[in-house]
C-alpha cells in the first residue's frame, strides 16, 4: 500500500517542532468546537493519554481529552500514553473520520494498539460517533499556518480515500 | 426477508437507515445489552432521536436488553423496558425470564423478540417462551443446521430470526462463562466477552501475542491476519498440538444459503456488529441489502467485497452447514 | 437463616463418558458409601452417549434408592435434534421419578410437575427463580457464575425455594453444537467414534504459554481448575442454602462427600478440609473465584480468623 510520499514528510522534518506543534493545536481546537461532544462518551477515560504514532511520518502525537490539549514530538523521544494506536497517518484521520472499519484494519494488520485498550477502544467509538469530517471541520480554520494545513490535510484526505477503497476492494 | 442491522451509535444507526435496513437494533449505554463496551451505545435522548429518525424512513427500531437482570438491581433493566417502550421500540430483544415476565404483564401490547441469549434452540423451548410470554419472534442460536431451522419452523407458532453475518459464537449463546472464568467479566451478567479491560497485546519478537486476563490466547506470527482475543477463537495446546481448539478467528457468512433460509421459513436476517464502526455498518448493509434483492447467481460477486472486513478475514457457515460440527 | 434445616449433599450427573461398568461401580459404591441424599444420574453433556449407561440404568436407580438416596433423572443441557427433543419429552411423560430440567426444552415439558433446574439453567435473579417454581420447579442449583451477592439476593427473595449451589468440582462453563473434544483428533461430531472416553477427567487445553486454562468434556468446556467451596460453606448456609452440589470428577467422590460433610457438621474445620481436599484431587488447582465476585479461576485465600486468639 502506498504510504504518506516523501514529497510531503519531507517538508514535515523541516518545519520546526513548535510550529506543527501549533498547527495540530488549531486543528484539534477546531474539531473540538464542531464536535461539543466528541469526548463525552469516553466516560471514566476522558483522563487518560492518548497516543498516536503515525508509521509513515517520524511524529507521535499524544492527546490529552482532559484537559483537551494535543502535543507532537519527533518519534526519537519517548512517548508516555496509557494506550497508543500505531498505524500509517491516512488510516489514524480516516479512524477519525470513521471512514474505515478499525477492526478490519486491526485484523489486517495494519494497525496495532497497545496499553490500555479499554480506553483506546472507548476513544475508537468516541470518534467513530463524532461525524468528524476533517475537511468541512477544518474549512474555516484561520491564522498563518492555515493555507499550510490546509494543504497538509486535503493531499493527505486524498490519499486516504484512496487508500480505503485500496484496502475494501 | 428482513434485514436486521447492528448499531452501536447514532452515526452508525444513520448509516444502516440509511443503507436500507428494515430494522435496526441497538441498546442502552449501560450493562442491559450484550455490547455493553466503553464508548459504545446510546443514551436515551440518543434512542429516542434515533427512532424517530428510523420511523422517517419505514425503518423499524428494536431495542436489546439481552443481559440477564443482576440480583437486587433489577430496577435497571424495568427502567431500560419502560424507556426504550416510550422512545417508541417497535420490539425488544430479551433473554432473561424475569425480565420477558415483567415486560409480558405490564405492556402486553409490546412486541417481545427472544434474544438468542436466552439458548431457545428446539421448538419445545421457542413455544414455552411464546406461550409463556408472547414471544413474536425468536433469534436462533447459531448452533443448528438449516434443516434444523427448516424443521423448527414447521412446529413453533412465532418468526425466526437468524444470523447470516459477522460474529460468530462458537459456543451456545447464553450459556458460555468462559470470558468470566478468565476475567470475572461475562455475556450473561456484564454484557461483555473478553472485554477489553482485561486484553493485553504484546510484541514478542516478531510475533504478536494476545492475552486475556492472565490467560495466553493467540500468538501471530508478522503478515497473518488477526483476530479479536476471544476466547473461544483462541489458539491453544491440546496433548502438545497447537491450533485453535474450538474455532479459528473467523466470522459467520452464510449469505450463500439464502434462497435454503428463505425456503426454510425464516423472517429476519441478522447482521451481528453493534461494536464495529459506522464505515462497515454502512458497506455491509449496503452489499447485504443488494445481495438480499438479487438473483441468486449474483449473489456471489456482490458479497466478495466483505471478506476484508471479516474477522481473520475468514468466513465460515458455521453451524448452519453439518460438517462443521 | 429462616430455618434450621441440616444442609444436604447433592452428588451431580457424571457429565464425563466413562465406561458402563465404571459408571455402574461408581455409584454403587456412593449408594454404599457417601453421605450424599440425592443423586443425579443420566447423560447430560451428549445425546450420543446414553446408549452406554442404560444398560445398568436399572440396577444403579436400585441401589441408591435402597441405600435411601433420592435419584433425581437429568437430561439433555443441548437440544437441537428432533430425537433429543422427542427425548426429552418422554422422559417427562413416562418417569416416576424427579427430573432436572437442563434445557429450555424441558422446563416447557415439564411444567406442572414436580423438577429440579440444573445450574446450566440461567438463574441470576429472584423474578426469574420464582417464575420457576411457580411451574413446578422445587430445588434449584444456581449457575457457578453467580457471586455470593447475587446468591444472598435470590434466596432472600425466594423462601419457599430450596436452593443449592455447586460447590465442588470443575465448571461447566460452555457447551456447543461442535465437538471441540473429537476435532482435536482429527474427528468431527457425526463420526466421532467416542473419543471423549479415552479422558475420563477430561482433556487439558493450555493455553500457547503452557498455563493450565481449559478442559475438554466432547461437546462441554468445563473449567481446569476445580470450584471447591469448603471455606465458603458457612456463610451460604447462614444465606439459606439447603445442599450442596458435588460434580464428580474421576477420583475418589467419596472422601469428598465425607469431607463436605464432615465441614457441614462442623466436625472439621475448612482450612484443614481444603488441604484434604487437594491430596484427594492432585489433578487440578482449586478455585472459588466466581464465588468472590472474581474471575472464576482465582484462589481467594480464607481470612485469618480474628478471633482464633
Amino acid at each position: 500500500m502506498q504510504l504518506i510520499p516523501p514529497l510531503l514528510t519531507r517538508p514535515l522534518n523541516a518545519v520546526p517542532l513548535v510550529v506543527i506543534e501549533r498547527i495540530c493545536r488549531l486543528m484539534f481546537r477546531r474539531i473540538g468546537t464542531a464536535h461539543p461532544g466528541l469526548f463525552e462518551r469516553l466516560g471514566e477515560h476522558r483522563t487518560k493519554r492518548f497516543a498516536f504514532l503515525p508509521t509513515d511520518v517520524p511524529l507521535s502525537f499524544v492527546v490529552e481529552p482532559a484537559s483537551e490539549t494535543i502535543s507532537v514530538s519527533r518519534k526519537t523521544s519517548d512517548v508516555t500514553a496509557d494506550a497508543v494506536t500505531e498505524a500509517p497517518l491516512f488510516m489514524l484521520l480516516a479512524l477519525m473520520e470513521g471512514r474505515c472499519d478499525a477492526d478490519a484494519l486491526f485484523f489486517s494488520r495494519d494497525l496495532s494498539v497497545t496499553g490500555d485498550m479499554e480506553a483506546m477502544l472507548a476513544m475508537r467509538n468516541a470518534l467513530d460517533a463524532s461525524n468528524i469530517d476533517l475537511s468541512k471541520d477544518l474549512a474555516r480554520l484561520a491564522g498563518p499556518f492555515a493555507p499550510m494545513a490546509g494543504r497538509v490535510i486535503g493531499e493527505i484526505r486524498n490519499r486516504a480515500l484512496r487508500g480505503e477503497a485500496a484496502s475494501w476492494n | 426477508m428482513e434485514l436486521i442491522c447492528p448499531a452501536g451509535t447514532p452515526a452508525a444507526f444513520h448509516e444502516a437507515v440509511d443503507a436500507g435496513a428494515d430494522a435496526v437494533y441497538c441498546g442502552f449505554r449501560d450493562e442491559t445489552n450484550a455490547r455493553n463496551f466503553p464508548g459504545l451505545n446510546f443514551s436515551r435522548e440518543e434512542l429516542k432521536e434515533a427512532i424517530a429518525y428510523a420511523k422517517t424512513k419505514g425503518c423499524e427500531t428494536f431495542v436489546a436488553l439481552n443481559t440477564f437482570m443482576r440480583a437486587g438491581a433489577e430496577e435497571i433493566w424495568y427502567r431500560g423496558a419502560a424507556d426504550a417502550i416510550a422512545c417508541g421500540a417497535d420490539a425488544l430483544i430479551l433473554a432473561d425470564f424475569g425480565l420477558m415476565a415483567h415486560v409480558a404483564e405490564k405492556y402486553p401490547d409490546q412486541r417481545l423478540h427472544v434474544s438468542v441469549q436466552a439458548s431457545a434452540s428446539n421448538p419445545d423451548a421457542i413455544n414455552f417462551l411464546v406461550d409463556t410470554f408472547n414471544a413474536k419472534r425468536v433469534v436462533l442460536p447459531r448452533t443448528l443446521t438449516i434443516a434444523d431451522i427448516a424443521r423448527i419452523g414447521k412446529s413453533i407458532r412465532c418468526e425466526m430470526e437468524v444470523f447470516v453475518f459477522g460474529g460468530l459464537c462458537v459456543m451456545a449463546e447464553g450459556r458460555c462463562s468462559l470470558s468470566s472464568y478468565a476475567t470475572g467479566k461475562s455475556p450473561n451478567m456484564n454484557g461483555v466477552c473478553s472485554p477489553a479491560s482485561h486484553v493485553h497485546y504484546r510484541k514478542h519478537g516478531r510475533d504478536l501475542v494476545s492475552e486475556l486476563g492472565e490467560f495466553t490466547i493467540n500468538r501471530f506470527p508478522e503478515g497473518e491476519a488477526a483476530g479479536y482475543p476471544t476466547l473461544c477463537k483462541g489458539r491453544f495446546d491440546i496433548a502438545d498440538a497447537k491450533g485453535y481448539a474450538f474455532e479459528d478467528p473467523v466470522s459467520l457468512d452464510v449469505m450463500g444459503e439464502l434462497e435454503a433460509l428463505k425456503a426454510a421459513g425464516v423472517s429476519a436476517l441478522k447482521i451481528e456488529g453493534r461494536q464495529r464502526g459506522k464505515a462497515y455498518v454502512a458497506e455491509v448493509v449496503k452489499v447485504m441489502k443488494a445481495a438480499v434483492n438479487s438473483p441468486p447467481e449474483r449473489r456471489g460477486a456482490l458479497l466478495a467485497r466483505l471478506h476484508s472486513m471479516s474477522e481473520g478475514q475468514k468466513t465460515t457457515s458455521g453451524a448452519y452447514e453439518k460438517r462443521w460440527r | 437463616m429462616t430455618e434450621t434445616k441440616c444442609p444436604s449433599l447433592t452428588l451431580g450427573p457424571v457429565y464425563y463418558l466413562w465406561d458402563a461398568a465404571k459408571w455402574r461401580d461408581f455409584h454403587f459404591r456412593m449408594a454404599d458409601e457417601a453421605p450424599v441424599d440425592r443423586v443425579l444420574i443420566g447423560e447430560t453433556v451428549c445425546s450420543k452417549r446414553q446408549h452406554f449407561i442404560e444398560p445398568h440404568l436399572a440396577e444403579v436407580v436400585e441401589r441408591l434408592e435402597e441405600a435411601g438416596k433420592e435419584v433425581v433423572f437429568s437430561t439433555l443441557s443441548l437440544v437441537t435434534l428432533a430425537r433429543e427433543s422427542k427425548q426429552v419429552r418422554e422422559m417427562a411423560e413416562a418417569s416416576d421419578h424427579m427430573l432436572e430440567a437442563n434445557d429450555l426444552s424441558a422446563l416447557a415439558v415439564l411444567k406442572h410437575k414436580p423438577h429440579t433446574i440444573s445450574p446450566l439453567i440461567n438463574v441470576y435473579n429472584a423474578p426469574t427463580a420464582r417464575l420457576l417454581a411457580n411451574r413446578g420447579a422445587k430445588t434449584i442449583c444456581l449457575p457457578p457464575e453467580l457471586p455470593f451477592s447475587s446468591v444472598k439476593e435470590i434466596v432472600a427473595h425466594c423462601p419457599e425455594i430450596d436452593f443449592e449451589v455447586f460447590a465442588f468440582g470443575r465448571m461447566p462453563l460452555a457447551i456447543s453444537a461442535r465437538c471441540a473434544h473429537a476435532r482435536s483428533k482429527g474427528r468431527i461430531k457425526d463420526n466421532c467414534q467416542f473419543v471423549c472416553g479415552e479422558e475420563p477427567d477430561g482433556l487439558p487445553v493450555k493455553t500457547l504459554d503452557r498455563q493450565s486454562f481449559l478442559t475438554l468434556n466432547g461437546v462441554q468446556t468445563v473449567s481446569h481448575a476445580c470450584q471447591s467451596l469448603l471455606g465458603e460453606l458457612d456463610d451460604l448456609v447462614a444465606a439459606g442454602i439447603h445442599s450442596f452440589r458435588l460434580s464428580p470428577q474421576d477420583c475418589d467422590m467419596v472422601e469428598v462427600a465425607k469431607l463436605y460433610r464432615a465441614v457441614l457438621d462442623g466436625e472439621m474445620g475448612a482450612d484443614e478440609a481444603i488441604a484434604d481436599l487437594q491430596k484427594i484431587y492432585p489433578a487440578a488447582p482449586l478455585s472459588n473465584g466466581f464465588h468472590h465476585a472474581r474471575e472464576g479461576a482465582a484462589w481467594v485465600a480464607r481470612a485469618r480468623n480474628l478471633q482464633a486468639s
